[in-house]
Formats: structure tokens, sequence, C-alpha cells
């Protein structure tokens, strides 16, 4: 059997929800594992770790991104918004709020993905309508079956913003 | 005074979830916590004859490998085993007790390392040999060894002779595959070493209390040692019912290295865990030409392991809901070498009704007659199966609400008839049926002096809403404004609760909030006329509400005294009242949720594929505590009603017995694309028989009927019968 070494810790620095934060992290932990298990941000969520759900989804650079798929060292120096970051001074996103508005979740455990997914559309702009949002909300599952009333979160909110 | 029950209330724990702040099972911190990762068995029958765990020992980092041959003391009884909701007959399964393999995917070993990803690459350098065993794992080649359960169903008259002589007869095999639960959270455990021997252990689990217990009888623990606690749960479904490896598991770790330890199990490794199994239902109706029946028999044969009877009530339903003097029911397990079933949202109707509705579609185009006509010819305003009334049953408005709002009436009964464009259209339809159970509960409130209650149990809230709907019925009986409760649920230290499943929650908790709120009311009223010249000085307790922050005459003459001014009279910062609520037994009646569910499907016919573009569900579950988490309810039941009929299949290399499509990208579930149109009606039901607000829940009906209602659509649009679920594309093309 091949010797049992585990890789150096590489040092990196991820600017996170406007907070630059230093860590060292191994070659393999992905985005997802630094955020929830180093830097203790737990709202960014784990459903499958295949990107097959879109539950990790945040923002990095601005667009939305499944930080299952991506590892950690590959996004040194990255700004990185997970859902703890979209509130401001404790007044709620608009789709946070919309969210709440429209009971667009039951449990809770795809929400986090699922708003930073959409945000990630607003910024792209490419949504115009329901059909569109549901196409382009489809690699973020919700089992609770909540998608009537993602759809309609985010169509308050486009049409706030 | 009702300023909540009965209104759209947003979810009073939203902004938690909204903003991250919501901690799951897995995201609770511990000091020197270290990660267990599982190692799975890979063959479906046999016994580990080595277990090498020295390369994995060698990995920097790990801490320990605990297997059945290293590891604390287990209970060596089968009772000990047992949890709230353990089937009568069996054996639980016990991880890493013995060498024994019984399923493919068992836990036969844990990792143990101070990284996560460092426990998962160790966990590769486990090696095992196994000495393997004739097995087997496929419902249908061992359909013949299928033994009957004992079920309380009772025939009526001669069923065989009425079937025999039947004007119009249908009868045939649906076949439900297995499917499973997949909560979107992970299952996972941090069990917390407290120093002194004792462990807080937050677990993923739909009951708190039925986990404390089994962890205390496994380990031999009193009471006292183990706190388990539950904040959030990320879905369950019933997968949350009994508790799971990954609880055991991380317990274990725990106090066999006396540290803090979490357990995630992976997607893959969660298919390990229960199921929905695979049925195969077999129904015959036999009618009169005037369409009403004279013959119903339903066969279920269903899945289960080995070392556990599982099985839950598929057929009688049939038993229940439409008239027929004469009629059977039987329903059969096969064991094989797999995992327990486990309960699965409205488990034995959502796939048993499944069945019986697609039977009484084909029947009603047997009899050229229309589907909701042959229903209501059938209609029985009393539970066939125990010849009793009903405390409420609104079924008839459902049909008749949803198939108005539908636009029935506009449906041309012959299959192909409809087009829109390239696409055909189907129009189908069906009944869904559950219970309204209800369960002993216990609440309690501290009210306090600046006007706050804090309303505490044991139960947990799955997604389903009973944080809110706790809140909205204490802030009611409380007199206080929602704002001012705060609800906390789901520890094993706090009152009563029985596992959160059957939707019997939300009746059981909201009356024990009514019983715990009155003690309190009884109190403030005791004290209240105890004040020198209080207006309420003549008058019961019982003529006294709590509404606004007064206690007031219940009789409008104005006399109320405010809470404050009582408490602070009395010199109380808080009172305190805790109640066990438990209902009245009531065997005179049959207590049921109905619903009248329509479907549109559109169909292109070149290519297969199936959109479910419009659903109607009509239901009738008495008094709804909070329209907008109640509708949410029964939208998510109507999307897992869309998964049964077209996506949703566990599919099971037989050669290995071994699921094959053990993650979230195989095994199809709807996703946001896939949803189109759903209306929610709530058909007005009072009912003041079953409970004093006349609740009955609503966590099951929302998908039975769905899947009946989507494949009879799928037949009137092609003119195919499809028995064999899911309805997939190449089904359609055969």
């Amino acid at each position: 059997m091949a010797d049992l070494t585990i890789p150096e810790r590489i040092p990196i620095n991820l600017v996170v929800n406007g907070e630059s934060r230093a860590l060292e992290v191994v070659p393999w932990t992905t985005l997802l594992d630094a955020l929830r298990d180093r830097l203790q941000l737990t709202g960014t969520k784990k459903g499958c770790d295949h990107g097959q759900c879109g539950a990790c989804t945040v923002l990095i650079d601005g667009r939305r991104v499944n930080s299952c798929l991506t590892l950690a060292v590959m996004k040194d120096g990255a700004e990185i918004t997970t859902i703890e970051g979209l509130a401001r001074d404790g007044t709620l996103h608009p789709l946070q709020q919309a969210f709440i508005d429209h009971d667009a979740f039951q449990c809770g455990y795809c929400t986090p993905g699922q708003i930073c997914s959409a945000a990630g559309l607003l910024a792209e702009g490419r949504a115009r309508d329901a059909d569109e949002i549901r196409e382009l909300m489809s690699g973020n599952l919700c089992r609770c079956g909540a998608y009537l009333n993602i759809v309609a979160a985010i169509e308050q909110a486009m049409s706030r913003s | 005074m009702n300023a909540y029950v009965g209104t759209p209330t947003s979810r009073v724990d939203g902004r938690a979830k909204v903003t991250g702040a919501a901690k799951y099972a897995g995201e609770f911190a511990a000091d020197g916590l270290l990660h267990g990762f599982v190692v799975e068995a890979s063959i479906a029958r046999g016994r580990v004859a080595r277990l090498d765990t020295s390369e994995a020992l060698k990995v920097k980092g790990v801490v320990d490998v605990l297997t059945h041959e290293h590891r604390p003391p287990l209970a060596d009884k089968d009772e000990a085993w047992k949890d709230e909701v353990a089937p009568e007959k069996g054996s639980p399964f016990r991880p890493l007790y013995d060498e024994r393999v019984k399923f493919n995917g068992q836990p036969i070993a844990l990792v143990v390392a101070e990284d996560w990803e460092i426990a998962k690459f160790a966990a590769t350098r486990v090696r095992v040999e196994y000495e393997q065993e004739a097995f087997s794992t496929d419902l249908e080649s061992e359909r013949g060894k299928a033994e009957k359960v004992d079920q309380p169903h009772k025939p009526r008259g001669d069923a065989a002779a009425a079937l025999t002589r039947a004007a119009v007869r249908h009868e045939a095999d649906y076949v439900i595959p297995t499917e499973h639960h997949n909560p979107m959270e992970l299952f996972a455990t941090t069990a917390v070493w407290n120093g002194s021997g004792g462990l807080t252990v937050y677990d993923k689990t739909q009951g708190v209390q039925n986990v404390q217990k089994f962890l205390c009888s496994v380990f031999g623990k009193e009471p006292d040692d183990i706190r388990v606690i539950s904040p959030y749960v990320g879905g369950a479904f019933g997968s949350g019912l009994r508790p799971q490896h990954q609880v055991v598991l991380a317990t274990l770790a725990a106090l066999a290295l006396k540290r803090s330890v979490r357990v995630v199990l992976t997607r893959q490794q969660m298919y390990g865990l229960g199921y929905r199994p695979m049925t195969i239902e077999r129904v015959a109706l036999g009618a009169k030409p005037d369409g009403t029946l004279d013959a119903i028999t339903h066969e279920a044969i269903a899945v289960t392991s080995r070392y556990e009877d599982f099985s839950r009530n598929d057929t009688g339903w049939a038993e229940q809901l439409y008239k027929s003097p004469n009629s059977n029911f039987s329903h059969k397990l096969v064991d094989l070498d797999v995992s327990t079933p486990s309960d699965m949202r409205a488990p034995g109707a959502a796939t048993g009704v499944c069945a019986l509705e697609c039977a009484m579609d084909e029947l009603a185009v047997a009899l050229k007659l229309d589907p909701v006509e042959l229903r209501l010819r059938c209609y029985s305003d009393r539970d066939q199966s125990q010849s009793l009334p009903y405390t409420s049953k609104q079924l008839r408005e459902c049909y008749a609400r949803g198939a108005e709002a539908f636009g029935w009436s506009r449906r041309n009964p012959a299959p192909r008839s409809m087009r829109d464009g390239k696409e055909l259209v189907g129009w189908g339809m069906a009944t869904g049926v559950w219970e309204a159970l209800q369960m002993p509960v216990a609440v309690r409130i501290v009210l306090t002096a600046n006007g706050h209650a804090e309303v505490s149990c044991a139960a947990s809230d799955i997604g389903t809403g009973t944080y809110t709907i706790v809140a909205q019925v204490a802030a009611d009986a409380l007199g206080l404004p929602i704002e001012n409760i705060s609800v906390r649920l789901a520890d094993s230290t706090l009152p009563q609760a029985p596992v959160e499943g059957g939707s019997w929650m939300a009746a059981s908790s909201a009356h024990a909030v009514l019983g715990a709120a009155e003690e309190i009311r009884w109190e403030l009223a005791r004290l209240a006329k105890a004040m020198p010249g209080s207006p309420l000085a003549d008058l019961d307790a019982a003529d006294v509400t709590l509404t606004d922050g007064m206690i007031a005459s219940s009789d409008g003459r104005g006399a109320a005294v405010s809470i404050a001014d009582v408490m602070r009279h009395s010199k109380l910062e808080r009172i305190e009242k805790e109640k066990l609520n438990q209902f009245a037994e009531d065997k005179s009646h049959a207590r049921n949720t109905h619903s009248a569910v329509f479907a549109e499907v559109k169909i292109d016919e070149e290519l297969g594929i199936i959109r479910v573009t419009r659903i109607v569900n009509a239901v009738a579950a008495g008094r709804i505590l909070n329209t907008k988490t109640g509708r949410s309810q029964i939208m998510g039941g109507v999307v897992w009603g869309i998964g049964m009929a077209l996506h949703e299949e566990t599919v099971m290399d037989h050669r290995f017995g071994r699921i094959m499509n053990a993650n979230i990208a195989e095994y199809h579930i709807p996703v946001n694309a896939d949803v189109h149109d759903i209306d929610v009606i709530f058909v007005d039901e009072p009912d003041e028989r079953i409970n004093r607000l006349g609740i009955k829940g609503l966590g099951e009906i929302g998908i039975v009927g769905v899947p009946a209602a989507i494949a009879n659509a799928v037949y009137h649009a092609t003119g195919k019968r499809i028995r064999r679920f899911p309805i997939t594309l190449d089904k359609l093309l055969e």
C-alpha cells in the first residue's frame, strides 16, 4: 500500500460576506466544508456533496456556484457571499423577506441554497417569467415541494428590484 | 378569541431559516470534535470473516476504528433495541453488533478522525473479507413465498362468488417500486461529551424522546445521562421516526473515546436506511350494471427484511371507502435480504389508494361511466369496515368543489380525444383518504409578568409548521400578540410528546397548548378575584377569558384586570403550568380526512414526455389551523404525488442485492420545472366531535390519490394503462 502522508495545508484568503478570512486548508477541502467546518458558517448546507441538489449554493464573485464542487484552494482571494451575508444591518434581503411572505420553504434546509441561487439568478437577468424561473431554478431541489411558493417569492423580489 | 388560529400566519421560525441561523443536527460545534465516517458492507448476506483496520489506523489524524470486535458494550436483548415505533415482530438491526451482514450497505465499521476528510479517506483503507451466503432481494421472483400478516380485516359476504357473477369486472396488479425519502438534510448526529460521562446528542430525528429512551436502553444509561435535541429537522417524511444508524454510531464513538463525535451519513449511505417498500397491489372490482360495487378484493404483497416484519395498512382503505356487500382483503410480506422498510409519507395509503383508485378508473371506463359519478354511486357515509359514522366527512363536497375548479364537466371521456397543439391532453381524478389521529402530548407554559409566554414541548417540527401552530394557539388562548410567544421544541427534557408522524401532531400539540393555557387562565382568575375591589370578584374561572393582555369577563360586560397588574399585585414574576392532554376514546365514530384530486397531463407522444400541467386537490380535513402553512403541506404532498407517479424508483441490481441509483441525480425527485399549477382547496368541514378545535391534520392527505389521478390522466391522454410505477417515457413508447 502506498505511503499514507496527508498533503500539506495551504494558506488561503477568502473574502466571506465582506470580511477577509485567512485559513489553511488541504487541497481536498471543498469550499463547502471550509465554510461549514472551518469558518462555522453553517448556513450553507450539504445535501449531497455531489453537485446534485444545490443546497450548497453560494455566490462567488457574484455568480451562483455549488460550493461542494469547488475546492477551497481554487478560490484564494475570491469574494464569497453566503446566506449569512445577505441581510444588511438586520434588514432582510428582499428575497429573504419574499421567501417568508410566500412560505417558500418548510424544513428550511434547501432554503439558503435556494435564496443564494435566486440572488444569482436575479443578477443574471435571464429569467423574465415564471416558466423561466422554474427552468433556471431547477438545480436547487426542495424535497418539501415548496417550488410554487419559491417561484412566487422570486417573482415578488424581481418585481421590486 | 381567534386572532391567529385559522389565519395565514407566516412561520415563526421563518427568519431563522432564511438567514442561515437555524442549526441542524450536524451543525453544532463542540471542543475537540471528532468526525466519524461509516464503512458499509458490500454484500447482501453473509458474515464479515476478517476486518483489517491496520492501514486505516496508520493514516495521520485517525483516532480509532470501531467495529463489532472493537467497541463499548451494547445491549444484547431485542427489547432494548425496540424503539417507540419499531415493528412488533422481529429483531431490530444493531449497528456494529456482530459479524452478520443482513443487507448491502449495512454499517460494519466507523472510522473516527480529527477531520471529516481524513475519516472519509481512511475508510477506503479498511480491508474486509466476507463469507457470502445465498440471498434474494427480488420481490417479484419471491412472490410465491409471501406470507399473510395478521390484520383486523373482516371479509364481507362472498367476494369470490360476487366477482364471478359481476356484470362488469376489473382485476389487475399495480406495482409500486421501492422509494426513498431523500430529505434534503443528510442524516447526522453530533454527540457532545459533557466530561462527566453524560452526552448531549444533537440528532436528526422526528422524536427526541424516542431517541433518548432508545439510547439509554441500548447503552445501559440512566435517563439523566443522555439528552437529545433536534431544534430543526431538514425534512424527514418518516425516515426519522426510528433512531437511525448514525445516532448509535456517534454515541458509541463518543462513549468509547470520551470525546465529542459527529457522524454524518453520505447521501449514498442514506439508502441503507428505511424506505417505502415495493408493493404489488392486486385489486379486483365487480360492479352491477347500475355502477354500484358488488365486490372488492384487495391483496397487497410487500417487501420486508428478514429480521423485522414491517407492514402497513394498504388494503384497509378499500375496505373503508366504498359500499360493497362482498369484499375480502389481505396483506402479505416477503422476507428479503434488505434493510427494514419504514414509514414514508402516507404509508400504506399512498400505495394502496393508488392501486384502488386506478382500478376504479378502469372500472369506470368498463362501465362507460364518468369516474366522479362512479365514486358518487359507491359513496358511503359510514366507514364500511366497521360500519361506523364519521365524526365528519365532506368528501362529496371535495368532488364537487374540485370538479368545479378544475372544469371537469368539459372533459371528453374518450381517450386521446383532447389535444393542445402537438400534445395529447389527459384529465384524470382520484379519491384520497387518511386517518385523523391524535396522541397524548404535554405542554408547559411559562407566563412572565412582562406579558411574554414561553411554550415548550418535546414535539418536533420537521418542516410541518409545529412551531407556528403552537404559537398561534397559545397566542389566542393567552390573549397575547404572537410576537410575545416563544416556542421551544424538540428537547428530550421538555414535556412529553410522541414522534412527529401520522399527521397527528397538529391536533395533539394544539390541544395540549389549550390545556396548559387553561391552567394559566384559572390561576390568573384565582389571583384576580383575590385582589381588593376586583371587578372579577364574583366570577368563576370558567367565566373569564384572556384577551389583549387582560383577564376579562366572558359575558362582555367589560369587567377586566390586566395580567400585569394581577401578577404585580400577587408579587409573581412568572406563572408556570404544565398539562398532559389526553383525548377521550371514542369507538363510536371513524376519524378520517378525505380529498378529491384532479390532474391534467400533457404528453408529447413522439418523445413520451409527460408534464403535469395542473392539479386541483380539494381537501376536507376539519379546521385548518394555518391556511398558509396548511396549503404548503398539501402542495408538498402533491409534489410527492407527482414524483411517485412519474419519477421515483429505487433500482436494485438483484445480482448483488445493491441499489444502483443511490444518489439524487439518478433517483429522480420532482424539480422546480416539473411543477406547474397546483390549486389547493380546503373544503369547509366543521367537526365538533373529533376534538375541541375540530382539527384533523394535513401531513399525509396531500399525497394520497395524486399518483392515481395522474396515472388516470395519462390513460385518458394516450389510451395506455400503465400499472407499473413510475410512469416513465419508455413505458409510454413501448
